[in-house]
């Protein structure tokens, strides 16, 4: 069964396309990394299968999954690590499905987020406000609040980007914890050792699908040469695209 | 003598107990917006939206007099509509919305003044310019308290997505549709207080009793709870020590409370403990972890 679809997807900003036509379903319980070039619409893609972004096209059906049943971890240049909110409270707003506007933090609660912070290895750092947290010890922040949103699709924007090789290792073996549990897990990745060796299923995107399918048929030479010379132009006066109009034909 | 100089003035006059009465409702709703304000990086949007309600607040003015609920409904109106133009604008052409809300809110105080001047007297333009808390009666006096009451009951309700959406907006938005809602609500509780405001300090003051506390209170705190007590508790000080100042020195209220914040300010940036300039000069031995 799957957990996403894509029909002929189109995603981008102001009519320019960032990934274009992508057709494909992940299964349920799937572990797919989504690699590419920088610029290739990792993100864009993400952030369309999280419900940020529309579709300029095409659409994505999450199949049986609720659309709040969905984990979603932002590159942490999103987030404004000046604002005074502590490791806790940061955490704790994993629990919005339960408590939402202004539903209380019990003792249940209370405990459930203290394990989640434990859970990634930063005990003692409850109170600690955000912003004098290491880069790494940011990540496992995020990785807690994923921990305490228990969904059953889990989307991660570049999760290991400029962490240290035992952050890595301790939240790769997380990853590879909730595909145990049979979530779905989704990954944009650079590291394509990591991805060989630990995803089993590779999206190879450069503005559209390059190769979507087992990791070994995929990461090949070939494709990886396609998918770097991929272009990133941007261009205003660039025609309507044609793809639609060679499919209808 | 000390309680005839500071309580005294208090105890004495009815019109310096309902002024008093009117900072301390100021001060507790306005201060925890200027702190949101200032979190989200939006402390000029304020002063901005403050020049921009002019129009609104004047017509009610010129309308009813000082009456705060005119004035309210009129600097809501011109406010949102304000604000609602420079986000159309911004996002029909590309230009940036800080741009086109400068440009927004400069017409609009032009506009603003052109009519009180040329309905009103120098004295109007000098109240709505500057306040005159002194001159409170109790309908304003409750109408004040009334708005203050309301923005506390809403700050309650859209804390929770404010706080997220600051923060990390992306996440928000994968959980929730509130942030949008949030963000607005929000916007309209800085209107309701600029306007709350400008009775006691004017127009071109009213932001300042939001935002100099805010500012105040980042100098002592990294807890946003507590930041949000400091600043109500440096913004009522401001507001008692003002008034006593311009009662004995005849320095006309609002600037005499802006004054006294804007001095706390600098005590603030010389010696707060998160980030004041002497801490940062004088460390103290490093820490073991």
């Amino acid at each position: 069964m799957a957990a996403l679809h894509f029909h002929n997807v189109t995603l981008g900003y102001d009519r320019h396309p960032a990934v274009h036509h992508l057709n494909g379903a992940v299964a349920s319980g799937a572990l797919v990394a989504v690699i590419g070039p920088n610029g290739a619409g990792k993100s864009t893609l993400l952030r369309g299968i999280v419900g940020i972004l529309k579709p300029l096209d095409g659409s994505i059906h999450l199949g049986e999954l609720d659309s709040r049943d969905i984990a979603y971890l932002p590159q942490s240049a999103e987030i404004d690590r000046s604002f005074p909110i502590s490791v806790f409270d940061f955490v704790a707003t994993g629990l919005w499905r339960a408590t939402g506007l202004s539903g209380g933090i019990g003792k249940t609660a209370r405990d459930k987020i203290l394990h989640a912070i434990a859970g990634v290895g930063l005990n003692g750092f409850e109170n600690r406000p955000i912003g004098t947290l290491s880069g790494g010890q940011m990540q496992r922040v995020l990785f807690a609040r994923v921990l305490l949103q228990d969904a059953s699709l889990i989307v991660l924007d570049e999760p290991f980007n400029a962490i240290d090789s035992k952050t890595t290792i301790d939240l790769l073996a997380l990853v590879k914890h909730w595909h145990g549990e049979g979530r779905t897990v989704l990954a944009a990745l650079h590291d394509l050792e990591m991805v060989r060796t630990h995803f089993s299923e590779t999206l190879v995107l450069a503005r559209g699908p390059v190769a979507w399918g087992p990791t070994a048929e995929v990461l090949t030479p070939e494709n990886l040469m396609v998918a770097m010379r991929m272009c990133e132009a941007f261009d205003d006066s660039a025609a309507a695209c044609a793809a639609d109009d060679a499919q209808a034909a | 003598m000390f309680h005839d100089a500071l309580i005294g003035p208090f105890t004495e006059f009815e019109f310096m107990r309902r002024a008093l009465a009117a900072v301390i409702a100021l001060s507790l709703a306005g201060a925890p917006i200027g702190v949101f304000l200032m979190l989200r990086r939006m402390s000029l949007v304020g002063d901005a939206m403050a020049h921009a309600i002019l129009p609104g607040a004047a017509v009610g003015f010129l309308l009813s007099g000082l009456n705060l609920f005119a004035m309210t409904a009129g600097g809501l109106i011109a406010g949102f509509a304000v604000a609602i133009l420079a986000g159309v604008v911004s996002r029909s052409t590309g230009l940036k919305e800080d741009a086109s809300l400068a440009t927004f809110y400069l017409a609009s105080l032009a506009l603003g003044v052109t009519i009180v001047s040329i309905k009103g007297t120098n004295i109007d333009l000098l109240h709505v310019l500057f306040g005159n808390i002194l001159a409170m009666d109790d309908q304003t006096l409750l109408v004040v308290a009334f708005n203050a009451t309301v923005t506390l009951l809403v700050l309650a309700m859209i804390y929770r997505p404010l706080v997220i959406e600051s923060v990390d907006p992306l996440f928000l938005r994968t959980v929730s549709r509130a942030g949008g809602p949030a963000h607005l609500a929000f916007l309209a509780l800085v209107v309701i207080n600029l306007v709350n405001g400008f009775q006691a300090l004017g127009t071109l003051l009213a932001v300042g009793l939001m935002i100099l506390p805010a500012g105040i209170a980042r100098f002592w705190s990294r807890d946003l709870t507590a930041m949000i007590c400091i600043a109500v508790i440096v913004a009522a000080v401001s507001g008692y020590a003002g008034l006593v100042l311009s009662f004995q020195t005849r320095v006309p209220s609002g600037p005499a409370i802006i004054l006294v914040a804007s001095g706390l300010y600098i005590v603030s940036v010389l010696f707060g403990r998160v980030g004041g300039v002497i801490r940062q000069l004088f460390p103290g031995r490093h820490l073991e972890a």
